[in-house]
């Protein structure tokens, strides 16, 4: 039990220094351009078919659900304003997130914990570049940039899903039903819980790189890598949620209404 | 020990360990060695699987930190060097990795223009040209757009060495440059070194399990067992020495004559 906290709060004091390094050298020249523009090329562009299929999915099934149980109150009227709300303060920015973090996180693991084992990163090191800056630091940069774009397509593909759903259940025009989708949407509805993606990519690219850049024990240690990168960085975005929903609630108190 | 202000430049070693230790998890890896290796010299290291001679590469690049002793490279003492240090002092220096570590994203060209390219003042032209002739060097001229996936593993090394002498280092490190390739792959690699040591300007630390490739290219062999530094000479004085592992290293037997 003492073992398993001190283990924990080491990976988390590792974790943290880790963060520290990146926040610093980040905003430090030379600014691997290249780099970063092909890393939001792998993250944001290949992540889309997977966050578009996946939202308009879910709308789809949320539609589903919701109408069944609002039309026993007569309320059917209202489920376009459930689907958007629900989506733009919570299914589509976790749900984006939570995909993000399966698809790159596992992917960021691998690969660098790949380089660290075939001693890439040591080759890296010797011709006298900063492997930190040149690996991990572009996929912080795409995973912050990124997370918060494809929240919004992950948004629109929900609603999309959601007016087929509705669509072929009650005839609704796309001119009615996105007049009351956007009905209670505001600014501070839509912005703040966009933007907290930004958080869970830092914390995808974070702890996908800290596995991956540490990795050891050659290629069970690549499985291990990826592995972990899926299951603490899910689990920190779900906590981090907690957090960051309390945060909007008291910065925006019109989105607690 | 000998004060580096003492000791004039031409007649300074360019690889000095002095009582170098180095433990994993509390193993002990290297202990206690010291050598020397003068400029423009080539050592070859050879020793059982485990007994520490990738590590006294690394530990010469500053990979590694011992956990006690000295390092000194061109008569400067590597240990606890910054980070600034350490780049300025692997400028001088390079390093063939066993699997050769090329980047796999990067085509064979951009593999050995990435450090040019940062590091030089050198035009895309003079970069393109640099990087040509390099690799014309170690016979992949036609090979520059290939991926390191589509390489043999002859080429990989060929590759790798082309990399690591691309800043023209001063010393170079190479890390088992022939395992795992048949004998006239090996022996391509062999001329390479051979021919870069003839030019007489590149200090060479070798960890290599083949004799043959050794003695052909060898000042000296250094082996290790157990931590430390077992016998070390020209291979002709290894070869009369009374130690068992010593003689089992150094036997020739199946050498051809290049």
């Amino acid at each position: 039990m003492t073992a398993g906290v001190n283990a924990f709060l080491e990976f988390m004091g590792n974790l943290g220094l880790f963060a520290l390094r990146a926040a610093r050298r980040a905003f430090l020249p030379p600014f691997e351009w290249l780099m970063i523009w092909n890393q939001i090329g792998e993250i944001g562009w290949r992540s889309l078919p997977i966050v578009l299929s996946s939202g308009f999915a879910v709308g789809l099934v949320l539609t589903l659900h919701t109408r069944s149980t609002l039309v026993r109150f007569g309320a059917e009227s209202m489920i376009p304003t459930v689907q958007s709300l629900s989506f733009f303060n919570e299914i589509g920015p976790l749900v984006a997130a939570l995909l993000v973090a399966g698809r790159v996180g596992a992917g960021i693991g691998a690969e660098l914990a790949g380089m660290r084992v075939n001693e890439e990163i040591d080759a890296i090191e010797v011709l006298s570049l900063d492997s930190f800056k040149l690996l991990v630091i572009p996929r912080i940069i795409a995973c912050v940039l990124a997370l918060p774009i494809l929240t919004v397509f992950m948004d629109v593909a929900g609603i999309a899903g959601g007016f087929l759903a509705e669509r072929s259940a009650s005839h609704i025009s796309l001119h009615l039903y996105l007049n009351r989708a956007f009905s209670l949407v505001s600014w501070a509805t839509f912005i703040p819980p966009t933007l907290k993606t930004a958080v869970f990519g830092f914390i995808i690219a974070l702890v996908s790189s800290w596995f991956g850049y540490n990795a050891i024990d050659g290629s069970v240690g690549v499985g291990r890598a990826a592995t972990n990168s899926v299951v603490v960085s899910s689990l920190l975005i779900i906590l981090t949620d907690v957090i960051l929903v309390k945060a909007i609630f008291f910065l925006f108190p019109e989105t607690a209404i | 020990m000998n004060d580096e202000k003492t000791i004039p430049e031409q007649t300074r070693p360019d690889v000095v360990f002095e009582k170098v230790s180095k433990a994993f998890d509390g193993r002990p890896v290297l202990n206690d060695v010291s050598f020397t290796i003068a400029a423009g010299e080539a050592l070859c290291i050879m020793g059982r699987s485990g007994t520490g001679k990738s590590v006294t590469l690394k530990l010469m690049i500053g990979l590694l930190e011992p956990e006690a002793g000295g390092i000194r490279i061109h008569g400067q003492n590597i240990v606890g060097l910054n980070e600034d240090g350490l780049s300025q002092l692997r400028h001088r220096m390079g390093f063939l990795f066993q699997s050769a570590a090329l980047f796999s994203l990067f085509s064979l060209s951009d593999n050995l223009a990435m450090p040019l390219r940062r590091f030089t003042k050198k035009s895309q032209e003079e970069i393109d040209h640099a990087v040509q002739k390099q690799l014309e060097e170690v016979g992949l001229g036609n090979d520059r757009h290939k991926m390191p996936a589509e390489l043999s593993g002859g080429m990989r090394k060929r590759a790798g060495l082309a990399r690591a002498l691309i800043l023209q280092p001063s010393i170079l490190l190479a890390d088992e440059p022939t395992s795992g390739l048949d004998s006239v792959t090996a022996g391509e690699i062999d001329d390479l070194l051979l021919k870069l040591k003839e030019k007489g300007k590149t200090t060479m630390v070798i960890v290599t399990h083949d004799i043959c490739g050794a003695r052909r290219v060898g000042d000296r062999v250094a082996v290790l067992d157990g931590g430390r530094i077992i016998a070390m000479g020209k291979i002709q004085e290894l070869q009369r020495n009374e130690n068992a592992l010593v003689n089992a290293l150094v036997s020739e037997q199946g050498c051809h004559e290049h």
